[in-house]
């Protein structure tokens, strides 16, 4: 019975500061520009001047690169949660959610369900812009939709161990150059924008064993073939063990007060 | 009577790392009083409030509001107060309106009662006009009246104010107390911490003084004063050839030495009534002493403040 009343404050409260996530990304439009600017200029960027080079032409590397810079925005998208979290944090306004009456998780989840958007709006905006460019998916658009979910999902999964960077590191600046740094090596030693096999053999070592270029295989896989995979179900169980384990810790961190 | 006490601090310590921040004070404040808490800046008093409001472990005592424990019923003690911190905790983004239905419903009220509730605020801080504009807009006064606004949501029965009228102007200053007063009048506590001693001597029911992380005085402002010395007795002498004849009659009359202070004779009254100074006014005029200018002033809370606490600087 308690249990119960405690669940439904939990999420009545979390819900209302997912509204209020919502409304100030209305009201400032600017906080979503960067979700929508990355995908576009890194798929004309990287399809017109690669393109060539790697497949021949842009519209053979087209396929390729869709799943790659799908995952590679939705990582961006992610990392921002740590730094909207910090800049929160920083402005006090965090301290009145701390001394209210509420449950201590929905000030976390009104920002990472709220921010679900920025990283739906930023994988959209990656299919799109490929599309423009003359991109075709020979699969249904369920399929389309399932690889967009899939990398939502594990988007969101990731911005949880975002949001407990931006609770341990201070600096809202600092979390954003550390963000794009690591997020620029995981995706650029990845299978996301190059044939792996062309690589030197110590490379292809941490290329796939790098999370990342798994995450990309299950997607790239979804997308042409029309087909969820085992590797796509490896993925999901992943994205669920980073929920289940960040989501605690970020808690916890949160929660401490010295 | 034990239930008056809305406030109970029991002996707490904070250190960060080896240095004491805040060293066993306690106080206790009464049901519908506003009390202050007065010190020079760094002397302890936002690690105190962070503590009582939940925000802080104290590494020793114990804090209770309306009975609860802050550590191992914090949730229960988060129900009885609501704070307004230095900086003003509101989200920039958001309208006014909106800040305050946030709250509202943060606070459990249901989505009506928070929109009416929101109407109602905006009407008493004088906010209705631009209550849907983004904080952008807003003057410094306006965002710490929207704070202010924001920690009434819930009917709070104890508020917390960090030094809430440091920076602003005089007008927004009075309507900031006469809010507060308002929110007492209707039953509720008030603590607050300032720097401005006048506000405290007018304000205050009670004020504890606090100087590195110690509590070291506290009582009615009339308390502390009475602390410090009675009323001085100012004297001006006509004619400088009498000061020094003047100055002895005084030093016996009072019992004490009196400060000569060019032709003016200074010295402390020991009681508030004067029953001396009608027998000093006697000597001196048997000794064909006049007097140009006589006065008694009380001491200020500034007099308080500066014998008994050192600061930082």
């Amino acid at each position: 019975m308690i249990n119960r009343i405690i669940a439904n404050q939990t999420v009545r409260n979390s819900l209302t500061l997912t509204h209020r996530n919502l409304l100030k990304t209305l009201h400032n439009p600017d906080n979503v520009s960067d979700v929508v600017v990355q995908p576009i200029i890194f798929t004309l960027l990287f399809g017109y001047l690669f393109g060539g080079v790697i497949a021949g032409s842009v519209h053979a590397y087209l396929p390729m690169l869709v799943s790659g810079i799908l995952v590679q925005s939705i990582l961006n998208a992610a990392s921002g949660s740590g730094q909207q979290l910090r800049e929160d944090i920083n402005h006090g306004i965090f301290d009145r959610f701390k001394t209210l009456p509420i449950a201590p998780i929905a000030p976390l989840a009104g920002q990472l369900f709220g921010d679900s958007l920025r990283l739906l709006l930023s994988g959209a905006m990656a299919l799109l812009t490929a599309a423009l460019m003359g991109w075709r998916p020979t699969v249904n658009c369920g399929a389309v939709m399932l690889a967009l979910l899939l990398a939502v999902f594990i988007g969101w999964s990731t911005s949880w161990i975002f949001a407990l960077v931006g609770l341990l590191v201070k600096n809202a600046e600092l979390i954003s150059s550390l963000s794009m740094i690591i997020i620029l090596i995981l995706t650029f030693l990845s299978n996301a924008f190059i044939p792996v096999k062309t690589l030197p053999p110590f490379l292809q070592t941490i290329v796939h064993i790098n999370p990342v270029t798994t995450t990309i295989t299950a997607i790239r896989a979804i997308l042409n073939t029309g087909h969820w995979n085992g590797t796509a179900t490896m993925v999901l169980i992943s994205g669920g063990l980073i929920i289940m384990l960040f989501m605690p810790l970020t808690v916890v961190v949160y929660q401490q007060r010295d | 009577m034990g239930s008056d006490n809305v406030i109970v601090v029991q002996a707490i310590q904070k250190e960060f790392g080896t240095k004491k921040v805040v060293r066993a004070v306690s106080l206790t404040v009464h049901k519908g009083e506003i009390f202050a808490l007065l010190g020079p800046n760094g002397a302890g008093k936002t690690t105190l409030l962070k503590m009582m409001t939940t925000l802080l472990r104290p590494d020793a005592g114990s804090i209770t509001l309306n009975g609860f424990n802050t550590v191992t019923q914090s949730r229960q003690a988060r129900h009885q107060f609501s704070v307004t911190n230095q900086a003003a905790a509101i989200d920039q983004d958001l309208s006014a309106r909106e800040n305050l239905r946030l709250f509202g419903r943060l606070n459990g009220l249901s989505a009506k009662a928070s929109r009416f509730r929101a109407d109602e605020l905006l009407t008493d801080f004088d906010l209705s006009q631009s209550a849907d504009q983004t904080l952008a807009t807003f003057s410094g006064g306006m965002r710490r009246r929207l704070d202010l606004a924001v920690s009434l949501v819930g009917r709070p029965q104890i508020l917390f104010l960090d030094e809430p009228t440091t920076g602003l102007d005089p007008r927004t200053r009075t309507q900031m107390w006469h809010a507060t007063q308002k929110l007492v009048n209707s039953g509720s506590t008030v603590f607050l911490t300032t720097q401005y001693l006048e506000e405290a001597d007018q304000y205050a029911n009670r004020i504890a003084l606090i100087d590195h992380g110690a509590l070291i005085a506290s009582g009615t402002p009339n308390d502390l004063k009475k602390q410090v010395g009675g009323q001085q007795l100012q004297i001006t002498i006509a004619n400088p050839q009498q000061v020094v004849q003047a100055q002895k009659i005084c030093a016996a009359v009072l019992e004490q030495t009196v400060q000569l202070n060019g032709q003016t004779i200074v010295g402390p009254l020991k009681g508030i009534d004067g029953p001396p100074v009608t027998e000093l006014l006697t000597r001196l005029q048997l000794a064909g002493i006049s007097i140009s200018k006589l006065q008694l002033a009380p001491p200020s809370l500034d007099d308080v403040f500066l014998k008994m606490t050192v600061g930082k600087n």
